[in-house]
């Protein structure tokens, strides 16, 4: 059994990850249904931009940063088999996260942050919306730091053997989360927190645009990386078989840790305020960051194929009915594979240098990141809750017939939900409204689409609900059960001179270095010699 | 270091789709001059209606000596001025955009006229609209509690009848 400190530190942040996810939850449900326009009495942008606001901050930095951490404490716990290091340090990021989450999230109910979760200048929100978002992130370089030292710790004590590729993953998730939250930690305390204490006049929204962008995507693969971790290290085991290889695994992450960091531009690409070459030079990085994605597809697919056929699976695609289709780890990698494919092309359009201009900022957009993060990442976010809760808990899961309906019942609701959106975004709707008010023919033409919307999003709150209830009956209800192992997968290839270079940190910290010089460097420094003009507070 | 052959295969064609993706990207944008807009150019907002460029005067549809057609446009909360444009089909137009107040987007629906306006800097496009008809010309970044409410009209014409009805009248 892992000892208590780690399940005590792993329980507490998941916890408070998944009663945010529950509550944006709700809000979600609300919104789809308020801006469908079907329902007037609902109508009210206060209420609506309120609700957007406190999801899209609920869904992205609280479930996804607690999350992270507490998986990741389990994770270095049961992959190194030894305590928590310094747990006194970790318990003081905890607090101070969770500090700066209840600090946020008051102005943020009352109405009082309605500044949507990109919270770009000049509409100004609450200080103490930022100085709360700014804590939850610096309680979050706590974990960064207990993960780091417990790696090089490790890896000093056991110096001819590779770190275990689960921890190999969540310390390059650790350093990423560093470079990447530089960017915004930059905006928030140089720029948003003096400007809304009225210690300054003005603001730059081109610099603060840039800072943003730096931090904007590689977050993504903050999120995702635990993703990935499940992907090759619980559901190759979890389907009866083996990893077909750990060192392309490890290649992938340091290819998403590489690229991912030079190529925030891509949310610029209609910016009047960054020139063509630098967005070019990031959309090609965008297109390189592809590349660990794919591959990952191949390995984790090739992975099943060993295990359904080590179940008997005959011919070409027989294999695939002889999967464990009812275990939730699979049958999540499964349905994050397809939503991962449906969304992987919408990426490489969003990525289209030139073509995005159809797509930017419409419904599509919405669309898009919904089936990548709250599909393909959050069902993996589930997976990993009902394989973690077990052994957090010594308790069986509750029921065993109900994690697959709830995780059927979450893609279903997720296409049903994305799938339309993406159609409206092509029929020109644009993200971020809250009715539809343009006088135009057009707008006919989206009217069907949001009843879909609606039921996707009913589908999706039901499938929350029952989440909720499992974890918790699980929790209160449940038969003990005996110790379970970590149930890390195996490669059937042992490691054959895994190269150095891969655990060199420094190396790659120097390299992220440099690549972050070259892309962000000038465009950041040409705010310093433009003649540039500040904009003053406005409300909303 | 073990890598199976198989993996081997599939990396080499990833490598290669990615490789024609981008170079289908490069070669638009370099023989097809196809870039978003990304013109530099700042301007202080504060100051918008004392501008050479952006005075209430001096917005709308222009033909410039040369012929090109030029649209100047204030974004702010809620529209974009003036109004109401006419513009011809088929035609190259240049769009410039400033922001009075805070950031705004701007879309013309099923076209690719979309950029952000961003106080302070100037935002251009270049585009043509094949299809005539009435377009609401709307916000795509949210910018307040009105910003639904945020559009206003573009009705394209084909370029006969433009030139006999408004020819160099916006």
């Amino acid at each position: 059994m892992i000892d208590a400190q780690t399940r005590r530190l792993t329980l507490w942040h998941l916890s408070v990850a998944f009663c945010a996810f529950l509550i944006a939850c709700i809000l979600g449900f609300y919104q789809v249904v308020e801006r469908s326009g079907i329902f007037p009495a609902l109508q009210s942008a206060k209420v609506y931009f309120a609700s957007v606001s406190t999801h899209g901050v609920l869904m992205a930095y609280v479930l996804t940063t607690f999350f992270i951490m507490g998986f990741g404490y389990y994770t270095a716990a049961t992959s190194l088999k030894r305590p928590i290091w310094h747990p006194t340090l970790a318990w003081a990021g905890f607090g101070l996260s969770l500090l700066g989450t209840v600090l946020a999230a008051i102005p943020l109910l009352l109405g009082r942050a309605s500044v949507l979760y990109t919270f770009y200048p000049p509409i100004q929100a609450s200080p103490w919306f930022y100085i709360g978002a700014a804590l939850l992130v610096v309680g979050s370089w706590a974990w960064c730091a207990v993960m780091l030292v417990m790696a090089l710790v490790w890896k000093r004590e056991n110096a001819n053997r590779p770190l275990p590729l689960a921890m190999y993953a969540t310390t390059l998730n650790a350093l990423l989360w560093l470079w990447t939250s530089v960017g915004v930690a930059l905006e928030v305390v140089l720029q948003l927190i003096p400007w809304s204490l009225g210690w300054t006049q003005t603001i730059d929204p081109g610099l603060a645009r840039t800072l943003f962008a730096w931090t904007l995507h590689p977050i993504v693969y903050f999120w995702l990386i635990p993703a990935y971790i499940a992907l090759y290290c619980f559901v190759p085991k979890a389907a009866g078989g083996f990893l077909f290889s750990d060192e392309i695994a490890r290649l992938a992450f340091l290819g998403l840790v590489l690229f991912g960091l030079p190529i925030g531009f891509h949310h610029l690409y209609v910016d009047p305020e960054q020139a063509a070459g630098w967005k070019l030079l990031h959309g090609i990085g965008t297109f390189l960051v592809a590349i660990p994605t794919l591959v990952t597809g191949f390995t984790v697919l090739a992975s099943l194929e060993i295990a359904g056929r080590l179940n008997g699976g005959k011919g070409l695609f027989g294999w695939i009915g002889t999967l464990p289709w009812g275990n939730p780890m699979v049958l999540s990698a499964i349905l994050a594979l397809l939503m991962l494919i449906l969304g992987g092309f919408g990426g490489i359009i969003n990525a289209s240098y030139a073509l995005n201009t159809m797509v930017h900022n419409t419904a599509w957009v919405s669309g898009h990141f919904h089936l990548i993060f709250a599909g393909t990442t959050v069902i993996m976010y589930f997976a990993i809750a009902y394989h973690l809760w077990p052994r957090l808990t010594g308790k069986a899961l509750y029921s065993n017939h109900l994690a697959p309906v709830q995780l059927w019942l979450w893609f279903s609701g997720m296409v049903l939900l994305s799938t339309p959106w993406h159609v409206l975004g092509l029929l020109g709707q644009p993200r971020r409204i809250s009715s539809v008010t343009y006088h135009s023919l057009l707008t006919l033409s989206w009217q069907p689409y949001e009843l879909f919307m609606i039921m996707g999003g009913g589908l999706l709150l039901a499938s929350a609900i029952l989440f909720g209830y499992l974890l918790v009956k699980t929790l209160t209800h449940s038969a003990l059960q005996a110790d379970l192992d970590p149930a890390y997968a195996e490669t059937p290839y042992p490691h054959k001179n895994l190269p150095a270079w891969l655990e060199n940190f420094k190396l790659w910290n120097l390299i992220i270095g440099a690549l972050m010089l070259l892309s962000f460097g000038i465009p950041i420094a040409q705010f310093f010699f433009l003649k540039t003009y500040g904009s003053t507070p406005w409300g909303y | 270091m073990h890598i199976d052959p198989l993996e081997k295969k599939w990396v080499y064609i990833a490598l290669a789709t990615i490789g024609f993706f981008l170079g289908v990207i490069a070669l638009t944008a370099w023989i097809g001059g196809i870039y978003p807009p990304s013109n530099v150019e700042t301007i202080n907002p504060a100051r918008l209606h004392l501008s050479e460029e952006f005075a209430e005067n001096k917005l709308g549809l222009k033909i410039q000596p040369d012929g090109s057609i030029k649209v100047v446009m204030v974004a702010g909360r809620y529209g974009f001025y003036p109004r109401r444009i006419v513009v011809p089909a088929d035609t190259p137009i240049t769009f410039r955009f400033a922001s009075l107040d805070v950031l705004h987007g701007v879309h013309l629906p099923m076209t690719n006229l979309n950029t952000m306006i961003v106080p302070g800097y100037i935002a251009q496009v270049t585009t043509k609209f094949p299809i005539p008809g009435d377009y609401p010309l709307l916000c795509n970044e949210y910018c307040g509690l009105g910003h639904d409410f945020m559009w206003s009209k573009v009705t394209v014409v084909d370029k006969q009848t433009w030139k006999h009805e408004f020819g160099g009248r916006p």
